[in-house]
């Protein structure tokens, strides 16, 4: 079983064995096929709710809505993070894989799932959305896909946590595991709890709809079941946190500030995520104010304390780096001349400053209990979550793959100058939908509906004409977000199969991790060494964004009709 | 860096630096104050949720509202054939989900406080009332009593806005709001 062979990677002097090299690589490929399956779906969606265009019909509407959630919020995010765990692992701390074949055991199992799943979806029968929420039913083969992708990746997770205990007991490393792996493991622990309360409330609906089980509670429904549907975005958002870190040691030898502070953040993610969830029940009956208050504030805001202290630490060791890389002018002469040029790296800074804009803020403001009256279930939803989902995770994952792709299938990568374009196309798109989403949404628009003109209703209800001209607006930044994807897919899959093969000579021309500067960054334990003026600027200004619009939204909920 | 063990073996023992603290405090008292936003609103704020909320059979609900529409319902809206139902001010008014409509039409007074019931006969629905901007979840099995309270006089829209099926965007009821 140990007979697996490595080799030493030129770029990073990393051991490579040949069993993780593989299993990196065909999950990141599948994580490929279905973002660009989802993607194109979601384009699909864009361009349907573009009233003007109104592109599908209602039934191919709600089935491409529902292939599009389950491919890129599922499929396409969860193959790319086993890529991300075997990498944190075998690779980082120089170890062979536990039981290749078990991991690909997992892999099939993963895949034969997101195939069951969609084949499912397409056929018609299961147009449920993401959620599938009882009593409607989706095809019995949709739960049993679901069902069988989630032991796939619980099995590749125990595979992390094998490859984890080899390296411990081989001493593979020395000392603590790196903080990248940390995250990593954060991200492994929070999947494990995510798909046993899947299995929890899929497993019976799989039954429900082959007639065995009789009825289904919805409210029972609905609280398990989002300690699966959120508590998988946490794995996306600790999945993404680590690859901030590792992007940034990569493109410019970035070092954590404090390796104390960014674990510890790390550990709130694993204390305090999976009660978060509750914010997703916020307007639902039968459960008390106090529950929700409780299960959303001392848990949501002790999560996203977490990512709060990455905000700051991972632009700070980005900031640090620079500094200490020459780029000492003024505040923000470290900012204005980092490798923008470098797709990993402006792929990687869109994604936290997109992130904490779009996507955390208004997470927390939606997550506010009586807030949530004001948003629940309009488009302001999928704003938020395309803010974090699509320009967060996604944007960063994509930016990794700068970095990995090449590194892994030892070829250069083709079509330089699309891909020096395409975080900032692929970001600006995502921006767009996030924005004019929540915009929509905050007129009231709904979620999910195939008409907002009720053309076929028997009565009749008129969206402000603003609303109509925003989805417009958000059809073109679909457009411009899928030129975005596809240029990512173009290069990726083209570097892949066409790229020019990377021998030594281009390892030497052309480096993927920065060279210089790294060996000169001393340890940045002791305090009088941190000056991060420019970091700390950033930082207010978020925080006074959050502070600004956090009570806008009270303001707004203040005008609607008294409730009790 | 990130991607290699920690240089400094015992990495916990490292001081933090002042500008981290500062953040954290910063952050972790934000999140205190955010905490207190939402007791503060309960005591004092005009819109809470109400937490009254009865498990109920669909059939036994469907003939509580069909009764309060029966004794209270003043015309027949002329677009929908849907019964327009006036109950008198401060009292209960009944409102049910089902595939795909919201029924009956409520006609209430502007100023008055209403209890008003919700609930589904089938799926899971979503009360979206526009354009004042209040959306509940809607569970069948589950009725939901809530006070409300409306402001300004019109015709307002109750959208659907959780997916039920094909027919979800035709799921559209009324709310009439008079002086």
């Amino acid at each position: 079983m140990t007979t697996s062979t490595f080799r030493t990677c030129p770029d990073t002097g990393f051991k490579v064995y040949s069993s993780a090299e593989n299993l990196i690589k065909a999950n990141a490929v599948a994580g490929v096929v279905f973002l660009a399956v989802g993607g194109l779906f979601g384009l699909l969606v864009a361009l349907t709710r573009w009233q003007a265009v109104h592109l599908l019909p209602a039934d191919m509407f709600y089935l491409a809505l529902t292939a599009h959630g389950a491919d890129i919020l599922i499929f396409w995010i969860i193959f790319f993070e086993i890529a991300i765990l075997y990498f944190a692992s075998a690779i980082l701390l120089n170890c062979r894989l536990a039981t290749p074949r078990v991991a690909w055991l997992g892999f099939a199992l993963m895949l034969i799932g997101s195939v069951m799943a969609n084949v499912a979806v397409l056929q018609g029968e299961s147009s449920v959305m993401f959620t599938s929420y009882v009593p409607m039913q989706a095809d019995h083969k949709f739960y049993l896909g679901l069902i069988l992708f989630a032991v796939g990746a619980l099995v590749a997770v125990g595979v992390f946590f094998g490859t984890l205990v080899i390296a411990k007991k081989e001493k593979t490393y020395e000392g603590s595991v790196p903080l990248v792996t940390f995250g990593a493991i954060t991200a492994a622990i929070i999947a494990v709890y995510t798909i046993l309360s899947g299995a929890v409330i899929l497993v019976p609906t799989w039954l429900w709809s082959l007639g065995l089980i009789g009825e289904i509670d919805t409210l029972t429904y609905r609280v398990v079941w989002w300690g699966f549907g959120h508590s998988s975005q946490q794995i996306n958002m600790a999945a993404m946190v680590a690859s901030w870190y590792a992007i940034a040691a990569i493109t410019v030898g970035a070092k954590p500030i404090s390796e104390k502070v960014s674990r510890m953040a790390f550990l709130l993610y694993i204390l305090f995520l999976l009660l978060a969830s509750a914010h997703h029940l916020l307007t639902d009956p039968g459960l008390s104010s106090e529950w929700k208050v409780v299960n959303t504030s001392y848990a949501l805001f002790l999560a996203v304390l977490g990512s709060l202290i990455h905000g700051m630490s991972v632009p700070g060791a980005i900031e640090v780096a620079q500094r200490k890389n020459g780029f000492t002018q003024g505040v923000f002469g470290w900012l204005r001349k980092a490798p923008w040029g470098n797709p990993a790296f402006a792929g990687m800074f869109l994604s936290i400053v997109l992130f904490g804009f779009l996507g955390g803020i208004t997470g927390v403001i939606m997550g506010t209990e009586q807030l949530n009256l004001i948003m629940h279930n309009t488009l302001y939803v999928p704003g938020h979550f395309h803010g974090t989902v699509a320009a967060g995770t996604t944007l960063a994952f994509m930016a990794l793959a700068y970095i990995v792709v090449p590194l892994l299938f030892r070829r250069e990568l083709i079509f330089k100058r699309l891909a020096q374009w395409q975080p900032y196309l692929f970001g600006l798109g995502i921006t767009g939908l996030s924005i004019f989403m929540m915009a929509a949404g905050t007129l009231g628009v709904s979620r999910r509906h195939w008409d907002m003109a009720f053309s076929d209703a028997s009565l009749t209800f008129d969206y402000p004409p603003a609303a109509f001209l925003i989805m417009a607006m958000n059809g073109i930044s679909g457009i411009i977000a899928s030129i975005g994807g596809i240029a990512f897919i173009i290069v990726i899959v083209g570097t892949i199969l066409f790229g020019k093969k990377r021998d030594e000579e281009a390892v030497k021309s052309n480096p993927i991790v920065y060279q210089g500067g790294s060996t000169a960054v001393s340890s940045h334990g002791s305090a009088e060494s941190l000056h991060i003026p420019g970091t700390a600027i950033l930082v207010s200004v978020f925080f006074g964004a959050f502070v600004l619009y956090y009570f806008i939204n009270w303001k707004y909920l203040s005008e609607i009709w008294p409730l009790s | 860096m990130s991607l290699t063990p920690p240089e400094n073996r015992l990495w916990w023992k490292e001081p933090l630096h002042g500008i981290e603290i500062t953040w954290i405090t910063i952050a972790f008292l934000w999140g205190l104050l955010m905490f207190g936003v939402m007791v503060y609103w309960h005591m004092t704020g005009e819109q809470n949720l109400s937490n009254e909320a009865y498990r109920i059979n669909p059939d036994v609900y469907a003939e509580k509202v069909e009764a309060a529409a029966e004794k209270y319902t003043v015309r027949v809206d002329e677009q929908s054939g849907m019964p327009v139902v006036r109950p008198p001010a401060g009292t209960d008014v009944y409102m049910l989900a089902r595939l795909w409509e919201w029924w009956p039409i409520l006609e209430l007074e502007k100023g008055k406080e209403y209890r008003l019931h919700l609930s589904s006969l089938d799926w899971m629905h979503g009360f979206s009332l526009q354009p004042t901007n209040i959306n509940l979840q809607i569970h069948p099995n589950y009725e939901m009593v809530l006070t409300i309270k409306p402001t300004e006089t019109g015709e307002f829209g109750i959208i659907c806005n959780e997916f039920c099926g094909i027919g979800h965007h035709e799921m559209l009821g009324k709310m009439i709001i008079v002086e």
